[in-house]
């Protein structure tokens, strides 16, 4: 853990995330990352060798209904019309985007 | 509406929930004239607050009407009847602009209403409209939100803190009798706390968050905001329970919040943790939390020592558990279904690219950043699994600090509220605005910040009493003794 976040890495992660950065966010993100992880490192001073993860709390709030699913029965949904209205380009039945194939 | 007079011109506080409805049920008061009046006040005075970025008249005159024809005919009128309710703009109404405070949902009207929006009318409320936040729920000052900043009521160069900013500032400005907020890592009880009000943060699977922006799954949770503890008490017993569009809601039952809010406190036992009294709080919050818990002794209450060792590691694993998953979440904005898109791309790739660049704010930038990073491969184990792993022993203290004590009382926040622009160049600075929250929104339990005195500038300060999982009676109770104390 903190190993020294570099420019290619930040480059590469905002690829990762869809996000095109200008020289200048670039050069403020690498500042911050670094500094953000060099604090997260302290979590090495913990050992967790004998930890099992925790990704939710639900095992351990009794909370059964994150044990129980519900039947998978169709239910009614959103017509088409209302969902697609919000669309920035559509033809009202297919969203619309920039050409993805050449020919 | 009667409204008492302060020094400030903008803290009012509201009616309780109950006198208004009484008097909506006598009919001395039309709750369509309620309404009128809750939005002269929002044109009056939001210009300088900036609490409200969009409001939903038709809809809420509509409400308040059918609530009047209730109750011309005498029927029984519902729980909420006519009570004005705020929304914060990261829950979805029907047709109702919801941003999430983001550019990138400019624009956006979403085709359904939150499953607590449901619930909210279904008892009656009259929704005014939606108020602003940190952008996608991401900050501790709602200085992140692309629509502007929040003052805070008490101090106009302060902040409301965030980020619920919004709702938190609407109520101690009586724009709004409650509202409704959001808190991941104390986005409910951290701006609660700054504008002087009640917030609760219910327990996880307590309240459903179908309609619910998500920022970070395991942690987001939906709780009400309101100027005493009986009527934050009530606003959960409206919109907690069980919901089959929300696969994490628990069909826990659900007890009567507000009748449990006046049992006697006395034989609680009241657990003070070492570790939130510590560097970095200010001195005049302290004095002000230890007069609640000597008014809590008072009233009865068993204090002693709990320990929370893993406290300080909160931080950094929140940080990492919540970008993770904000990563993954703020995936789905790309252009395409809904929100903003970048009109200048000539390929997929750059349209989305594009898109997201423009549409997010720097803060919600640097969080998909992170969490894409610790997600990434090389790093997964070394900060994702290593940050949930830390988070299994925080819950864990929890747990063993529960099995002797019914409540642990903190600070909410380490300081009072803090000036605009403080900690904007300071991302860390601004991260442990959080330190006393994040504890509890990592271990799921639940919580109520109520107010407990003021610093000699008249900046409000908060007590947050913490409870286990599913028992937010017992944080209500402690609540309200303090809220009936002097300490308060």
């Amino acid at each position: 853990m903190a190993a020294k976040v570099t420019v290619e890495d930040v480059d590469r992660v905002a690829e990762l995330a869809h996000l095109e950065l200008t020289q200048d966010e670039s050069g403020r993100m690498l500042h911050d990352l670094n500094a953000i992880l060099g604090y997260v490192a302290e979590l090495n001073e913990i050992d967790t060798s004998d930890v099992l993860p925790l990704a939710q709390v639900s095992e351990l709030n009794g909370a059964a209904g994150a044990s129980v699913l519900r039947e998978d029965a169709p239910l009614p949904c959103l017509a088409r019309p209302v969902v697609m209205k919000e669309a920035p380009e559509s033809d009202q039945v297919f969203f619309k985007v920039p050409r993805v194939i050449e020919r | 509406m009667v409204i008492e007079s302060t020094a400030e011109p903008f803290v009012q506080k509201p009616q309780t929930l109950a006198a208004l409805r009484d008097e909506i049920a006598a009919g001395r008061t039309k709750a369509a004239d309620l309404a009128s009046t809750y939005y002269e006040r929002i044109a009056a005075i939001n210009p300088q607050l900036n609490v409200y970025l969009s409001l939903t008249r038709d809809r809420a005159l509509e409400q308040a009407q059918r609530i009047d024809a209730i109750a011309a005919k005498g029927d029984p009128l519902p729980i909420l009847a006519g009570i004005p309710v705020g929304i914060k703009d990261v829950l979805v109404m029907r047709g109702a602009s919801s941003t999430a405070g983001s550019k990138i949902l400019e624009g956006y009207h979403p085709p359904y209403d939150a499953t607590v929006v449901t619930r909210l009318e279904a008892a009656g409320a009259v929704l005014l409209g939606k108020l602003n936040c940190d952008e996608f729920a991401m900050g501790s000052s709602t200085e992140n939100s692309a629509f502007g900043p929040v003052r805070n009521p008490h101090d106009l160069e302060r902040v409301p803190g965030g980020s619920s900013g919004g709702s938190a500032a609407a109520v101690a400005a009586n724009l709004a009798v409650a509202t409704l907020g959001s808190d991941t890592g104390g986005s409910i009880r951290q701006p609660a706390s700054f504008c002087g009000v009640v917030g609760v943060l219910p327990t996880y699977g307590r309240v459903s968050r179908y309609g619910l922006i998500a920022f970070a799954s395991s942690l987001d949770r939906v709780g009400p905001f309101a100027a005493n503890v009986r009527d934050a008490a009530t606003m959960l017993g409206v919109i907690a329970g069980h919901d089959p569009r929300d696969a994490t809601s628990s069909p826990a039952p659900l007890p009567d919040y507000a009748a449990q809010c006046d049992k006697p406190v006395e034989g609680l036992r009241i657990g003070i943790p070492a570790e939130y009294f510590g560097e970095g709080l200010d001195p005049e919050v302290r004095a002000a939390i230890e007069l609640g818990i000597a008014a809590l002794e008072a009233a009865g209450c068993k204090t002693r020592p709990v320990s929370l060792p893993h406290t300080r590691y909160a931080i950094p694993t929140y940080y990492l558990v919540a970008t993770a998953e904000a990563s993954a979440n703020l995936a789905r904005f790309d252009g395409v279904r809904y929100g903003y898109r970048s009109t200048a791309s000539e390929s997929l790739s750059a349209m989305y690219r594009h898109s997201r660049d423009e549409g997010f704010g720097a803060e919600v930038k640097r969080r998909i950043l992170l969490g894409t990073y610790a997600l990434s491969a090389g790093y997964y184990d070394a900060y994702y699994l290593k940050a949930q792993k830390v988070r299994r022993l925080l819950a864990g203290e929890f747990l063993r600090a529960f099995a002797e004590v019914d409540a642990i009382v903190t600070p909410t926040a380490p300081t009072p509220a803090f000036k605009l622009g403080e900690k904007t160049g300071d991302p860390l600075a601004m991260y442990l605005a959080d330190i006393y929250t994040v504890t509890a929104s990592l271990a799921g339990i639940c919580g109520v910040t109520v107010p407990c005195g003021n610093t000699r500038a008249g900046l409000p300060i908060g007590m947050q009493v913490l409870a286990r999982h599913f028992n937010e009676s017992t944080a209500f109770r402690v609540a309200r003794a303090v809220e009936a104390s002097e300490a308060s």
